[in-house]
């Protein structure tokens, strides 16, 4: 509750809201104690006067009633009779919506159907339909409002009901013999309570609004009885001779709504799970830079990536994803990065073109050489324009990955045009080229489909085909066959490996597969815990593993015809990066671990091959 | 495509029954008796009675509704005993009036509010985006008849830009700048809280939506980011800020009641409140079908719209 609140007050707009509406409500608490001038004393002497005047602080109406006096009045009914309204579409909605989720079926069928038909009314004609039966007045209109926003309530706890009906603890009161009416009143309803007052809190500005809009009409509160509405109605003949007599009401209805919804807003965003974790921030274009230091430039390589950091910074917590991870990449060959899920590994991959989510994602050192150019913080538009020109993706679920709504066409289209100026149809034509070299069968058909209308693997080669587009000269494919299934994974491995060959591509190839590695790699890298533990020719990693933990790793790919052995899972989970042991990542899941492995820092040793341990498996 | 206008079509027609059932009913609880209501209260028991029966009356509910229907679908609207002309004749005459101006204001929020969500996610905690907030806020907030007031007060009154009210001129107007000068305000004043709602769920949609991976393909192909933003983004987030503009337009709808009597505008609204003032029964039945099935009619056509603009929905 607490934390609650703090969130809260944290929303400076929230806490303003609050405060200006407390001061309203003590106010209009407060009204029949003040020293105010009866509401209804008619002074025909003093009509229209100005605000300040004297012992008339906001001035009279055109009848020479005081204004203050009438406005704490007007906003005491209007506050009474929007609560009550949003209490009983509150309390009509939730019982409604409560009994059609509850017994499902034929109620529910029924009861929703009539609830979508009143729907099916713009909002004020159900009212005015209303009002027009039961007579204006204030009672009536309040009426009409409840009832216009029962569908609203109904709708929302009916969805609610309906997911905790099915729930465990449902089943088992029934199971124990409950009748319906007590599973109802003591299992299903303190469940729906907080939902109903949330959305009541909500949406009482609105009815606040709803009712004084009729009484504007002058279909709710009639003379001498006058709430906000009223009032604002009553003042507009004279709007321009004495126009504070509408500027006050007006002011006053304004005020409430506003600070209502700022409450409203602050106290939905202060439930959101998702506010608090900053996961609705939008990625950025790029990745934020803030990088203290460069390194040095070693021309080595096509791509060479030197002691990278990138850092999630969520809050106070800072997770160091990527740890001064340095690789090369020359051109034609295929690098293989390895590690379990959280090793950092796919953010080393992001990094190199800026594509990791920032907020929350900063690289916080080090550097990434295209051909001696750093990358890391450069323009915006040269980074653009490398993308999908020299270094192309390739991401892990082509659902997801492609864009639902474009044809697959004019995606290879786009990515196209967007680096060479070519005619559309020249754009076309090579769009149903590239479709052809990635072995997708009828491609002059199948360019003008929509994603969700191939099959996994067929959208993977589409996903292939976008990266070749502009020719480029490295690929990233971050765990590019995960999604798929086993005999269309291997397709897609010959498919790489045959056009890697065929054009001259430098792949980085992101995996958590051994097998996949050895099928494809050059040289393979292993990460841990944002850091590479081991690095080397992929046929020598694979024959002697030098760090324990690629040997089990290595160990734990099932061989067919390797008869029947124990899989050899790695006991423990991957460290948490915001709180890194001191020493060896590895250390805590190791079987070998020494004292000596959990403090400072231990170097990445060697030159062919390089390994970070203290106790390798076999001497690097 | 033609399939699915067809279904969504029949699919309507239980919802425009409905709707009748629904204004037929509340209608028949009127208390007291409409013939006494007429004739006022000094007319003879003989007379009442024949009133009674000559307006169908005397007929069992079911078949005063049926009877309705029935003169409804062949164009019968009813007669206006306080105009003295068919409902529907006036209905037709009133309705253009607020056609044009639910309808310019529903292009209004529906534009600059797509606009004004997509900047804002772009720029999110940026200043554009803290000023866009604070005036959605603010535009959400206030009454559109207090709004209205208001630019009467600084628009017409004060800087005399505009005229204060009505639709035409009375003296040589009539033509579309005419037009022009007198709808300004009113749809001004009637799309602002449509404007902030539409304003703050696209940026809501378009937030959800440039976190997607989809999203991350784009930028990694080296489009750019305004493309990424208006194109990628923005296509995707449509698909859930429709139905909102669905929802908006029965609010826009709605708020033309207010609006139409701020500024004395000769629409379907400000007849319908005449109406309720008046007793006029029959008016206010056929004004609030007629509305109603507009709506539902409008409602067909943005999902009809949604259908199009997403692949993925069964057509």
């Amino acid at each position: 509750m607490s934390l609650f609140l703090r969130l809260l007050f944290r929303n400076r707009l929230a806490g303003f809201g609050a405060v200006v509406l407390g001061v309203i409500v003590v106010l209009a608490l407060l009204t029949p104690i003040l020293p105010l001038h009866p509401p209804n004393e008619t002074s025909t002497a003093n009509r229209y006067l100005r605000p300040l005047s004297d012992g008339h602080l906001l001035g009279t109406d055109h009848l020479g009633r005081d204004l203050l006096s009438r406005l704490l009045w007007g906003t005491r009914l209007s506050l009474a009779v929007g609560f009550a309204a949003a209490l009983i579409a509150g309390l009509a909605g939730a019982a409604i919506g409560v009994i059609a989720g509850y017994f499902g079926g034929r109620t529910d069928n029924v009861t929703m159907r009539g609830i979508d038909m009143l729907m099916a009314f713009p909002y004020i004609l159900l009212a005015l339909a209303i009002v027009a039966v039961l007579g204006p007045g204030l009672l009536n209109a309040l009426i009409a409002v409840a009832v216009v926003n029962i569908p609203f309530f109904a709708r929302n706890i009916r969805g609610i009901t309906v997911g905790i009906a099915h729930r465990e603890f449902i089943d088992a009161a029934r199971l124990a013999g409950m009748g319906h009416t007590r599973i109802l009143l003591t299992e299903v309803v303190p469940n729906v309570v907080p939902v109903v007052v949330i959305a009541m809190s909500t949406t009482i500005g609105w009815m606040i609004l709803e009712t004084a809009g009729l009484s504007f009409l002058g279909l709710g509160s009639q003379p001498p009885q006058a709430d906000l509405g009223s009032m604002l109605g009553e003042a507009r003949s004279a709007l321009i001779t004495a126009p504070h007599t509408s500027i006050v009401p007006g002011v006053m209805i304004l005020l409430i709504v506003m600070s209502v919804n700022l409450l409203g807003d602050g106290i939905r965003d202060a439930l959101d799970p998702r506010l608090r974790s900053g996961a609705l921030a939008r990625p950025m274009a790029a990745t934020r830079v803030d990088r203290r230091e460069v390194p040095a430039p070693q021309d080595e390589g096509l791509l060479r990536i030197d002691a990278l950091e990138t850092q999630f910074q969520v809050g106070k917590r800072t997770y160091k994803a990527v740890n001064k991870v340095s690789l090369d990449l020359k051109p034609g060959e295929c690098l293989g990065l390895i590690g379990e899920s959280g090793s950092g590994k796919s953010v080393t991959a992001l990094s190199v073109m800026g594509l990791v989510a920032s907020p929350p994602g900063v690289i916080t050192g080090g550097a990434v050489r295209l051909e001696g150019q750093d990358l890391i913080g450069a323009p915006y538009e040269l980074l653009r324009s490398l993308r999908g020109k020299r270094v192309a993706y390739i991401f892990q679920d082509p659902l997801s990955t492609l864009h639902p709504l474009y044809r697959i066409g004019d995606q290879l289209v786009e990515a196209i045009r967007v680096h060479e100026p070519v005619s559309h149809a020249e754009a076309h034509k090579r769009a149903i080229k590239l479709l052809e070299d990635v072995r997708i069968p009828n491609a002059a058909g199948r360019v003008g489909a929509f994603p969700h209308e191939l099959s996994g693997g067929m959208r993977q080669r589409v996903g292939i085909a976008m990266a070749l587009a502009n020719d480029p000269d490295i690929i990233i494919a971050d765990e590019p066959t995960t999604a798929l299934d086993v005999t269309v994974q291997a397709q897609i491995l010959a498919l790489l490996d045959e056009l890697r060959q065929r054009r001259g591509l430098a792949i980085l190839f992101i995996t958590h597969d051994f097998g996949v590695v050895g099928q494809l790699c050059d040289r393979v890298a292993v990460m841990y815990g944002g850091r590479i533990v081991e690095t080397g020719p992929t046929q020598e990693v694979l024959e002697a593993p030098a760090h324990p933990y690629t040997r089990r790793l290595i160990a734990c790919v099932p061989e067919l015809g390797e008869g029947r052995r124990i899989l050899a899972a790695i006991p423990g989970l991957p460290p948490a990066v915001d709180q890194l042991p001191e020493g060896c990542a590895f250390a805590p899941r190791c079987d070998k671990a020494q004292d000596a492995c959990r403090h400072g820092e231990i170097e990445l040793k060697g030159k062919n091959r390089q390994v970070r341990c203290l106790y390798p498996e076999v001497a690097p | 495509m033609g399939g699915y206008i067809l279904k969504r079509l029949l699919s309507a027609i239980p919802v425009l029954l409905g709707i009748t059932i629904i204004v037929f009913l509340i209608m028949a609880m009127i208390p007291g008796d409409p013939a006494t209501a007429i004739l006022g209260s000094y007319a003879t028991p003989e007379n009442v009675a024949r009133l009674n029966r000559f307006l169908g009356l005397d007929e069992p509910l079911w078949r005063q509704y049926f009877i309705w229907l029935g003169n409804m679908l062949q164009g019968d609207f009813g007669r206006s005993f306080a105009l003295n002309r068919p409902v529907l004749d006036e209905i037709l005459d009133r309705f253009s009036a607020t056609l044009i101006l639910a309808g310019t204001a529903f292009v209004l929020c529906a534009v600059l509010g797509i606009i004004a969500g997509t900047i804002s996610a772009a720029r999110q905690y940026g200043f554009a985006d803290k000023a866009i907030t604070f005036v959605v806020i603010l535009g959400i907030s206030v009454p559109s008849f207090f709004l209205g007031m208001m630019m009467i007060l600084l628009f017409a009154v004060q800087l005399r830009w505009f005229p204060a009210s009505g639709m035409y001129s009375i003296w040589g107007g009539g033509d579309l700048p005419d037009l022009i000068r007198h709808l300004t305000m009113p749809a001004i004043a009637l799309s602002v809280v449509a404007t902030g709602v539409v304003a703050r769920l696209s940026r809501g949609a378009m937030l959800e939506v440039l976190r997607q991976d989809f999203i991350r393909t784009a930028r990694a192909k080296g489009v750019h980011e305004r493309r990424v933003i208006w194109g990628h983004a923005l296509r995707a987030a449509m698909v859930s800020i429709i139905p909102v503009l669905g929802i908006q337009a029965g609010f826009v709808l709605s708020g033309a009641v207010y609006i139409e009597m701020v500024f004395q505008w000769p629409g379907v609204g400000r007849m319908l409140v005449d109406a309720i003032l008046k007793r006029d029964i029959l008016l206010v039945q056929g004004g609030v079908v007629f509305i109603a099935a507009c709506y539902v009619g409008f409602n067909i056509v943005v999902d009809v719209a949604q259908a199009w603009l997403d692949p993925r929905i069964k057509t």
